[in-house]
């Protein structure tokens, strides 16, 4: 250790000889800190603005909705029908479809998902085989363009299971297109769980079945949520895949057979096929955005309570 | 496994070995880890398993419970005899053999619920009913590791808010309410201070007498203050194999083996 000590310091003086000396190494030290400092500078310059740009974005969004759309934000817009495809009226007979678009979506895709999920994060290795296969194809899934969601719901949902242009069909498209996030969220938040639980729970004699459904699923409540949070969001804002799978039609919908013009789809009419309808697109856009956040909050409070009752942590 | 919680039934004799160990091996993957391990543990004595890290003590507490099973890839063999049952037989109701075998590890590990939940899903997974008398149960199991009187107003409160000796009797206060045979613990004080260390150490002194209980620690002086028996592992060739154990006076103060005599004494042995 001697030994080794005693090279460090010849190394150290071997370095210094090479720096010019006195008053000139000192010139020199300063300019690179003052270097560093404007780097420093540039850089924080930099990530503040990126930020900044973020939140102007959001701003001009959102204050370009509220302020065009919220004049004409009514409680008989919200609940009267569409008139004179949709200049005139309200989006009663829409929100409706949307709501139940979004009902049979999550009724589909959250048993399936939260399944798939405790296979993938507890049942299969991280580096098996089957595991892989699954989590890549979820990944691709994620990343098909929802049109071609659309034309696949189609063709299965409409055609082959002959559920046509409905609600229905509509809803288990959106399901196979909010899949691969709510699994990947949910396989994420279970395996964030750490093994200690596990190991705790199997040296205590409990089943994997309790353990899954009294310990683990509790603890990975968090990743659950964000997950369903991100799908909700996703389903909402859907407008290609539901052309061809729930349609057009802005009648109220009788049944889940009924075809349902779902929100998105009629902003994107009234803002792109129909002269005269951007008043009401922007008070449609402002009900969409409210019911995203509506939505949201709801579930927010529901799963903070939920995990209160159910699992507490510090 | 019902709401006869309050007897302990135990169909081997009295007397003799609580568990004994016969040509142990493990290997996970192609590493073996353990090999030729034989050992018989006493009932109702202390057992300290010593050696230096990585020589397979923790290996062979988790496969006395069979928590191997959860490891992929890890192979035991041999045989190993608690009582009437036969741990290795894949016939083992390990459900059951774990609630007989409790186990406490190294990092303290309460689920992230109430104090009150901790050891009350345990106790309902195995059907003790009704809930009031699971509470006495939990009750008599904070008291006996002396955490009542520090939660009794508060048993609602994360478990995780406790401090961390407190967390590992809770820990050990769980295993107790499923009125286990044998506690196994796998360097219970490894992560507490000196002073959390002195409670559960006297805490598991206690234990001697009621329950058989195995623990794998580094601390040569609280081995040597608790242990009835001692084990010394050691790996000569890569692989842990048990190369003497007895009585821990013994071990302690005239160990057989030059390995052993330079562990006791803090020297790093002749290789």
């Amino acid at each position: 250790m001697r030994d080794g000590t005693g090279d460090v310091t010849t190394s150290c003086q071997l370095v210094t000889i090479d720096l010019p000396p006195g008053r000139a190494r000192w010139q020199l030290a300063a300019t690179a800190a003052r270097l560093f400092v404007s780097c420093d500078a540039a850089i924080a310059a930099l990530i503040w603005a990126a930020a900044l740009s973020v939140l102007a974005a959001f701003v001009w969004i959102v204050g370009d909705v509220v302020v065009h759309g919220l004049p004409h934000v009514s409680w008989e817009f919200l609940t009267a029908a569409p008139r004179n495809a949709g200049r005139a009226g309200g989006i009663g007979p829409i929100l409706v479809s949307t709501l139940l678009i979004l009902a049979v979506c999550l009724a589909a895709s959250v048993p399936i998902g939260l399944g798939t999920a405790v296979l993938l994060a507890e049942f299969t290795s991280s580096h098996g085989w089957f595991g892989r296969t699954v989590r890549r194809s979820l990944d691709l899934l994620a990343g098909v363009p929802s049109i071609v969601f659309g034309l696949f719901g189609n063709a299965l949902f409409c055609v082959t299971l002959g559920l046509g242009f409905s609600i229905l069909s509509g809803g288990l498209t959106l399901a196979c297109m909010v899949l691969p996030i709510l699994i990947r969220a949910t396989e994420a938040g279970l395996r964030a769980v750490p093994d200690d639980y596990r190991r705790a729970a199997a040296a205590l004699g409990m089943s994997r079945r309790a353990t899954l459904f009294h310990v683990l699923l509790p603890a990975a409540g968090p990743g659950l949520f964000v997950g369903l949070v991100l799908g909700v969001g996703r389903a909402l804002a859907e407008t290609a895949a539901l052309i061809f799978t729930s349609g057009d039609v802005d009648r109220m919908p009788e049944s889940l057979m009924d075809s349902g013009r779902a929100l998105s789809l009629h902003i994107y009419n009234l803002s792109m096929t129909v002269p005269g309808g951007n008043d009401h697109a922007y008070a449609s856009a402002l009900v969409l955005m409210a019911l995203v956040l509506a939505i949201n909050l709801i579930a927010w409070s529901l799963a903070d309570r939920w995990l209160r009752r159910n699992i507490v942590t510090v | 496994m019902n709401a006869e919680c309050g007897q302990i039934v135990t169909a081997a004799p009295v007397n003799g070995p609580a568990i004994e160990v016969q040509n142990l091996a493990l290997a996970y993957g192609r590493r073996t880890v353990l090999d030729g391990v034989s050992l018989a543990i006493e009932r109702g004595a202390i057992t300290a398993l010593i050696g230096p890290s990585g020589c397979g003590k923790t290996s062979f507490l988790c496969a006395l419970n069979r928590l191997t099973d959860m490891i992929p890839g890890c192979r035991v063999s041999g045989s190993i005899a608690f009582g009437s049952l036969d741990v290795r037989s894949p016939a083992a109701d390990t459900i059951g053999l774990r609630r007989r075998m409790g186990m406490i590890f190294q990092k303290p590990n309460p689920f992230p619920l109430s104090i009150r939940r901790n050891i009350d899903l345990p106790l309902k997974e195995h059907g003790v009913r009704p809930r009031r008398h699971r509470d006495e149960i939990a009750a008599r199991a904070l008291r006996d590791v002396g955490l009542w009187d520090e939660v009794r107003d508060r048993l609602d409160a994360p478990a995780q808010s406790l401090s961390g000796g407190q967390q590992q009797r809770l820990c050990i206060a769980r295993a107790l309410a499923l009125q286990p045979e044998v506690l196994l613990f796998d360097e219970p004080c490894g992560s507490l201070d000196p002073l959390a260390t002195g409670v559960v150490e006297d805490l598991i002194a206690s234990f001697r007498g009621r329950l058989t209980v195995v623990i794998v620690t580094h601390d040569l002086a609280q081995a040597r203050r608790m242990a009835d028996h001692a084990a010394m592992f050691w790996m000569p060739d890569g692989v842990g194999r048990l190369i003497e154990h007895g009585p821990a006076r013994q071990i302690f103060e005239s160990p057989q083996e030059a390995v052993t005599r330079a562990y006791i004494a803090g020297r790093r042995p002749p290789v």
